[in-house]
C-alpha cells in the first residue's frame, strides 16, 4: 500500500450541502409528522375536523350533562334549546349526548362487552386489523410470487366480486349485530383492497438494489418483507388507511341505518338517522339531521387529510 | 428534395449572454447565465458538462419549453437573424415554424406506443405541409432508407414496442429530419444505447449534418462522444460558460481547470492502473441556490485557485482564435499543468511486481448454464402439455479468478454478464455446469448457502439512488452485515461501521445520515462500505460507476482500487464501459449473447488477435480525443434472442470478417461451433478465423498521445 494514492484521490469530503443531523425521538417524529400535515391546507382543515370529533368522542362525560340514554318525557322531539344544545329525539334523549357518545364507539372505544371495552374505536380497528391481515398476505403475495400469489390473489378477486354492502349484510346478518362482528366485518371487506395494493407496491419495491443486496446477504424473506420492504410502502399505506377509516365509518352508519350495528338503545350515529327518519316530515329533522352532518363531517375530513398528505408525500419525491 | 441553406455564413442560432432562472418559493434561482454561442450551417456545437450543469435547460429556453416557473431573465436568442426573446407563442411559431427540432434521450418517451411508426412519421409532413397521406407516406418511407433502418415499408407499418433501442432512436431522427430544420438540437441522444449502436447512430448524425447543412447543437456530458461529433464546444460548469472553443483546441489544449479535470478524471482506452492514474474533481456540482454570484463558481473545487477568485466573478478570456475560458489564471494556467498521468513515477501506480500468474485459485466456473424458463400464456403451456423454451442467458461460460486479481466483464445489454453474476451469488438457480468457490461447490441458491460461504461474496450495485434503504440511517445499514456475519463483537460495531466510513473515505458524521442527505457519488461510497462489511474475499461490483458523474466516478475508481489493495480482496468487476474494464482490471472477458467469446490478460485484449466482436466494440468506444486514429467497423442487424441464439458461432449473423478472412465467405460458421484459439499467456478466442489471421489484423486504435 503505498500513501501517495491517497493524496492523489482527496476525500470528498467537501460535499456536505444537507442539513441537520438526524435526531431521533418520538417528539421529533411527531413534530415532524405535524409540520408535514400542516404544510399542506387541506390536510390542514382535514386533520382540524376529525381532532374537533376525536376530541369530543374522549372527552364527552365531561361535555355533556345527560346520559345517552336519559328520557326526557317533557320534550320529545325538541329543536335546539338553551337545556338541550342540539334538541332531543322521540324519547326525548339529549342529541347531543347521543352524537359524542356515539363518535365514541366509532372513535375511541371498543364495546367488547356491556361493561367491557378495550380503547380504539369500532372503525379504526376494523381498518388496522384489515390493515395487518392485507398487509401480510400483499408481501407475501407480491414478494413470493407464482403460485402463491395466484392463490392469494385468485381468493381475494372472488371475495372483492360480491358488492361491499351485500358482503356486509351477509357477514352482520349471520354473525349478529354487536361492535366486535362490525369489526369482523370490517376486516373481511377491507383485506382485499389493502392486501392488492401493498402487493403492487411490494412488486415494485421487490426490484430495488437495497433488496437484492439483503438477498446476497442471505437474508431471511420475513426479514426482506417486513424490514426492507414494509417501510418503503407506509406512505401510499398511511394514505389508503385514512380513506378506509373513512369508508369504515360510512359502513357502520349504513349498518346501522339498516339496523345491523350496535344494538339497541346505544347511541349509534346510523340507526338514529334510521329513527329518526320517521319524523323529518312531522317538523323535527333534528334527530336524523345532527347524526347525518357527524358522519359526513368526519369521512369528508379524513378525505382531506388523506388527500393532503398523498399532495405533500408527492411534492417531496 | 434536399436544399442547403441560403447564405451558409450566417449563423442559424446565435446566443448571446443568455440567463434562464427558475422561480422557487424561496425567490429566483439561476439556473444558466452568461451563455454565447453560435452555429453555422453544417456544423455542431457541443454542449458537454456534468449532470445539474444547465445543459438542458439552454436546449429548453431555445425553444421556449421552460415549464410554467422557468424564465429567460436576459441576454438573446436570434434564430435566423430574427430576435426570439420577449415574443410571442403566436410570432414564436411563425419565426420558428418548423425549423428547430429536437431529438431527446429516451426514444421510448418522443415516440407514441399506441400509433403506427409511419403514421407518426407522416402526420410530421401533412400538420406542417400541405402534403397529401400518400405523399408524405411516401417522403416517411425515403427518410428510413436514409437513416439506414432495414426494410423501411415494413417498419412503416409496425409500433414502437416492435422497435429495438437503436431503431427507435434511428426513426426519431428521422422524423427530426422530415421537415429539413435549420436547427437541430440533440439531447443526449445517445446515452440510452449500447456502445456499437450509439457508434451507428454518431455516424448516421455526421452524415446527415453534412448531407442537409443543419445547425446542430449535440448535448451529453460523454467527452468521448462529444469529441466525435462536435466541431465547437461549450464547456458547462454549475449554469455557467466556462470555456469555448473549437473541440481539437479544447481537448488538445484546455486551459480551463475544470475541463482540465474533466479530461484527467476518465481514463482513456488503453489506460490501465499499473501505468496511470486517475484524477478526480473533489466536491460536487453546487445546487442552483448555492451557487456565488460574485465569485467564480468553481473555485471551491479549483486546485488553482486564490483570493483573488472568491472575489470577482471572472469573464471570458479569450486565448486565441474562438477559444476563451471563464479563469483569471487562463492564460498562465497551461504553464502549472498538472503532472500528466501517465507517469513515470511507479509509486503512483498499481504494483504490477505483485501479480503473477500462478496465483492461488479464487473462483472457478466451468461450463455454467443459467437458462431462464420462458413463460407463455397459452392454455397448452399452463397446463404444462407445450413444449418448453428456455432463455439461454448464460450459456456455457468458463471463467477463473486468481487471488486479489480482478476479472472484467464487457459486453452490450442482454448479453448475460448480469445473470452470470447472479448465479455466481446464488440469486438465480444454476442449470447447468460447476461453480466453485475456494475450492467449495457453490451451485445452490443463496438461501442454501451456509453464512460462512455468504459472507465471502458481496456486491457493490449500480444504481446510487436505490442501493440503500431510503428507510434507514447510513449507519445501521452498514451495521446490519456486520451483526449479521458477527464480524465484530457486539459492543464494537459501531467503531466498526465508522472505520469502515472512514475506509471509503466518508467521516464519522455520515453515521446518522439518510440517504436522501448523500449525493450520487456519497450513496455509491456507503454501498461499498456495506459491501466491505462482512470482510469478503470477493466483491462483485456491477457497473459500480455508470451511473455517476465523470468526476465522481473518478474517485470512486480510485476508492475501489485502494480498498484492492488495502484489503487484498478479488474482485469481479462488470461495466459496459470498455475503457473504465480495461483500467481496472487484470483480466478480462468479453461476453456476446450468453457467452464469453474472449477472454485473457487485459492488455491481450485491446490488442490485436481480436475477436471480431471485440474489434467492434472497441472501435466504436468513444474516444476523448479528437484526433485519435479510430477503425470503423460498424455491426449490422440486432442482437438475435437468447430464446432461440443462431446454430454455430452465435456472433456469425453480425460477424463483420468472417466472409473476408474465411473460404466459402465463412459458411463454417453458420454450422459448427468454434474452438477455443490460444493467443498465448491465458488469452483465448472463441472464433473459426485462424488466429494467425486474426494477429494481422490492425490495432483499432493509433493512440496519438
Amino acid at each position: 500500500m503505498n500513501e501517495k494514492r491517497t493524496t492523489a484521490s482527496p476525500p470528498a469530503d467537501a460535499q456536505t450541502f444537507v442539513g441537520s443531523d438526524e435526531t431521533r425521538g418520538i417528539l421529533r417524529g411527531l413534530s415532524r409528522g405535524f409540520s408535514f400535515v400542516l404544510a399542506s391546507k387541506t390536510a390542514t382543515v382535514g386533520l382540524v375536523i376529525v381532532l374537533f370529533w376525536v376530541v369530543v368522542a374522549i372527552f364527552a362525560p365531561f361535555l355533556t350533562l345527560y346520559t345517552p340514554y336519559e328520557q326526557d318525557w317533557m320534550s320529545p322531539n325538541a329543536g335546539p334549546s338553551s337545556e338541550h344544545i342540539l334538541g332531543t329525539d322521540e324519547l326525548g334523549r339529549d342529541l347531543w349526548s347521543r352524537l359524542i357518545y356515539g363518535a365514541r364507539v366509532v372513535l375511541v372505544i371498543l364495546p367488547i362487552t356491556e361493561n367491557f371495552w378495550i380503547p380504539g374505536g369500532t372503525a379504526l380497528w376494523g381498518v388496522l386489523i384489515a390493515l395487518l391481515i392485507g398487509t401480510t398476505l400483499g408481501l407475501v403475495s407480491g414478494y413470493y410470487g407464482a403460485w402463491i400469489d395466484e392463490l392469494v390473489m385468485r381468493l381475494l378477486d372472488a371475495m372483492m366480486a360480491v358488492p361491499i354492502i351485500l358482503l356486509y349484510l351477509l357477514i352482520m346478518a349471520s354473525l349478529g349485530a354487536s361492535a366486535i362482528n362490525v369489526v369482523i366485518a370490517m376486516t373481511i371487506v377491507g383485506t382485499p383492497g389493502i392486501a392488492r395494493l401493498v402487493r403492487s407496491l411490494t412488486l415494485d419495491i421487490k426490484t430495488r438494489e437495497y433488496v437484492k443486496s439483503a438477498q446476497t446477504r442471505g437474508e431471511s424473506p420475513l426479514y426482506i418483507m417486513f424490514i426492507e420492504i414494509l417501510p418503503n410502502a407506509r406512505g401510499p399505506i398511511i394514505v389508503d388507511s385514512m380513506l378506509r377509516v373513512g369508508y369504515a365509518i360510512f359502513a357502520m352508519g349504513t349498518l346501522g341505518f339498516l339496523g345491523l350495528g350496535m344494538p339497541p338503545p346505544s347511541p349509534d350515529w346510523g340507526s338514529m338517522v334510521a329513527k329518526g327518519r320517521e319524523f323529518i316530515l312531522m317538523g323535527s329533522p333534528w334527530a336524523s339531521l345532527w347524526p347525518s352532518i357527524a358522519i359526513a363531517s368526519l369521512v369528508v375530513g379524513l378525505n382531506l387529510l388523506a388527500d393532503g398528505l398523498r399532495e405533500e408525500s408527492m411534492r417531496y419525491q | 428534395m434536399i436544399h442547403t441553406h441560403e447564405n451558409s455564413d450566417q449563423p442559424v442560432i446565435e446566443v448571446i449572454d443568455l440567463g434562464i432562472a427558475y422561480e422557487t418559493r424561496s425567490g429566483d434561482v439561476e439556473a444558466v447565465r452568461g451563455v454565447s454561442f453560435s452555429v453555422k450551417p453544417g456544423q455542431t456545437l457541443g454542449l458537454v458538462g456534468e449532470s445539474g450543469c444547465g445543459k438542458s435547460t439552454i436546449a429548453f429556453g431555445i425553444v421556449n419549453f421552460l415549464g410554467a416557473n422557468g424564465k429567460i431573465t436576459g441576454g438573446s436568442i436570434r434564430f435566423q437573424g430574427n430576435e426570439l426573446i420577449s415574443r410571442s407563442d403566436a410570432e414564436l411559431k411563425r419565426l420558428r415554424g418548423n425549423r428547430i427540432a429536437m431529438v431527446y434521450q429516451d426514444p421510448m418517451q418522443a415516440l407514441n406506443p399506441s400509433v403506427r411508426i409511419g403514421d407518426q412519421l407522416s402526420e410530421v409532413l401533412t400538420c406542417h405541409t400541405d402534403m397529401t397521406g400518400k405523399e408524405a407516406w411516401e417522403r416517411s418511407i425515403a427518410m428510413l432508407e436514409r437513416v439506414y433502418m432495414p426494410d423501411p415499408a415494413d417498419i412503416m407499418n409496425r409500433y414502437t414496442h416492435q422497435l429495438s433501442g437503436g431503431q427507435q432512436q434511428r426513426v426519431v431522427i428521422a422524423m427530426a429530419m422530415l421537415n429539413n430544420p435549420a436547427l437541430l438540437i440533440m439531447d443526449e441522444p445517445t446515452t440510452a444505447l449500447d456502445v456499437t449502436v450509439e457508434a451507428a447512430v454518431l455516424d448516421l448524425i455526421e452524415e446527415l449534418k453534412d448531407e442537409f447543412q443543419t445547425a446542430n447543437i449535440f448535448i451529453t456530458h460523454n467527452l468521448g462522444v462529444v469529441a466525435r461529433v462536435s466541431d465547437f464546444l461549450c464547456v458547462m460548469y454549475a449554469g455557467e460558460m466556462v470555456e469555448t472553443g473549437t473541440a481539437e483546441d479544447i481537448f488538445k489544449r484546455p486551459r480551463h481547470p475544470y475541463t482540465m479535470g474533466l479530461l484527467a478524471s476518465v481514463p482513456r482506452l488503453g489506460e490501465s492502473k499499473t501505468d496511470s492514474i486517475l484524477q478526480p474533481i473533489r466536491g460536487r456540482v453546487p445546487p442552483p441556490a448555492a451557487r456565488p454570484r460574485d465569485a467564480c463558481v468553481f473555485a471551491p473545487r479549483c486546485d488553482y485557485a486564490t483570493d483573488e477568485c472568491r472575489e470577482d466573478r471572472p469573464s471570458l478570456i479569450p486565448m486565441g482564435t474562438d477559444h476563451r475560458a471563464r479563469c483569471i489564471y487562463a492564460r498562465e494556467i497551461e504553464s502549472r499543468q498538472r503532472t500528466r498521468r501517465r507517469t513515470e513515477d511507479k509509486n503512483l501506480v498499481q504494483d504490477v511486481g505483485e501479480r503473477q500468474l500462478d496465483q492461488e485459485e479464487l473462483l472457478r466456473i466451468d461450463n455454467l448454464k443459467v437458462y431462464y424458463r420462458q413463460e407463455s400464456n397459452s392454455v397448452v403451456s399452463i397446463l404444462g402439455l407445450g413444449e418448453k423454451s428456455y432463455v439461454r442467458a448464460v450459456d456455457d461460460v468458463s471463467v477463473r479468478l486468481s487471488m486479489g486479481h480482478t476479472l472484467g466483464i464487457v459486453g452490450e445489454s442482454g448479453c448475460g454478464k448480469s445473470t452470470l453474476v447472479k448465479g455466481l451469488i446464488g440469486l438465480e438457480p444454476v442449470t447447468d455446469g460447476s461453480l466453485e468457490f475456494m475450492g467449495i461447490d457453490i451451485q445452490h441458491t443463496v438461501s442454501q448457502r451456509e453464512s460462512q460461504l455468504i459472507k465471502e461474496m458481496q456486491m457493490v450495485f449500480q444504481n446510487p439512488d436505490s442501493t440503500l434503504n431510503p428507510s434507514y440511517a447510513v449507519g445501521r445499514q452498514i451495521a446490519r452485515p456486520i451483526r449479521r456475519f458477527k464480524t465484530v463483537p457486539r459492543k464494537q460495531v459501531r467503531n466498526e461501521v465508522i472505520r469502515l466510513l472512514k475506509a471509503v473515505r466518508l467521516g464519522e458524521a455520515y453515521y446518522d445520515r439518510l440517504p436522501r442527505q448523500l449525493s450520487g457519488g456519497e450513496k455509491q461510497r456507503v454501498g461499498i462500505a456495506r459491501a466491505l462489511a462482512s470482510r469478503p474475499d470477493l466483491i462483485i461490483c456491477d457497473e459500480p460507476v455508470s451511473a455517476l458523474d465523470v468526476s465522481v466516478q473518478a474517485a470512486v475508481i480510485n476508492l475501489l482500487l485502494e480498498i484492492q489493495q488495502t484489503f487484498g480482496s478479488s474482485m469481479i468487476f462488470i461495466a459496459h464501459d470498455l475503457s473504465v474494464v480495461r483500467f481496472f482490471s487484470d483480466d478480462i472477458a468479453v461476453m456476446y449473447l450468453g457467452q464469453v467469446v474472449e477472454i485473457g490478460p487485459a492488455e491481450s485484449i485491446y490488442d490485436p488477435p481480436y475477436h471480431p466482436y471485440t474489434e467492434a466494440l472497441l472501435s466504436a468506444v468513444p474516444i476523448p480525443d479528437p484526433e485519435a486514429e479510430q477503425k470503423v467497423l460498424r455491426l449490422s442487424g440486432t442482437i438475435p434472442s437468447a430464446l432461440n441464439p443462431p446454430a454455430g458461432c452465435r456472433f456469425h449473423t453480425r460477424c463483420p470478417r468472417r466472409s473476408e478472412m474465411l473460404p466459402h465467405g465463412g459458411k463454417i460458421c453458420e454450422e459448427q461451433i468454434p474452438p477455443w484459439q490460444s493467443g498465448g499467456r491465458g488469452h483465448r478466442i472463441l472464433c473459426h478465423i485462424p488466429i494467425e489471421k486474426l494477429s494481422t489484423i490492425d490495432p483499432v486504435v493509433h493512440n496519438s498521445a
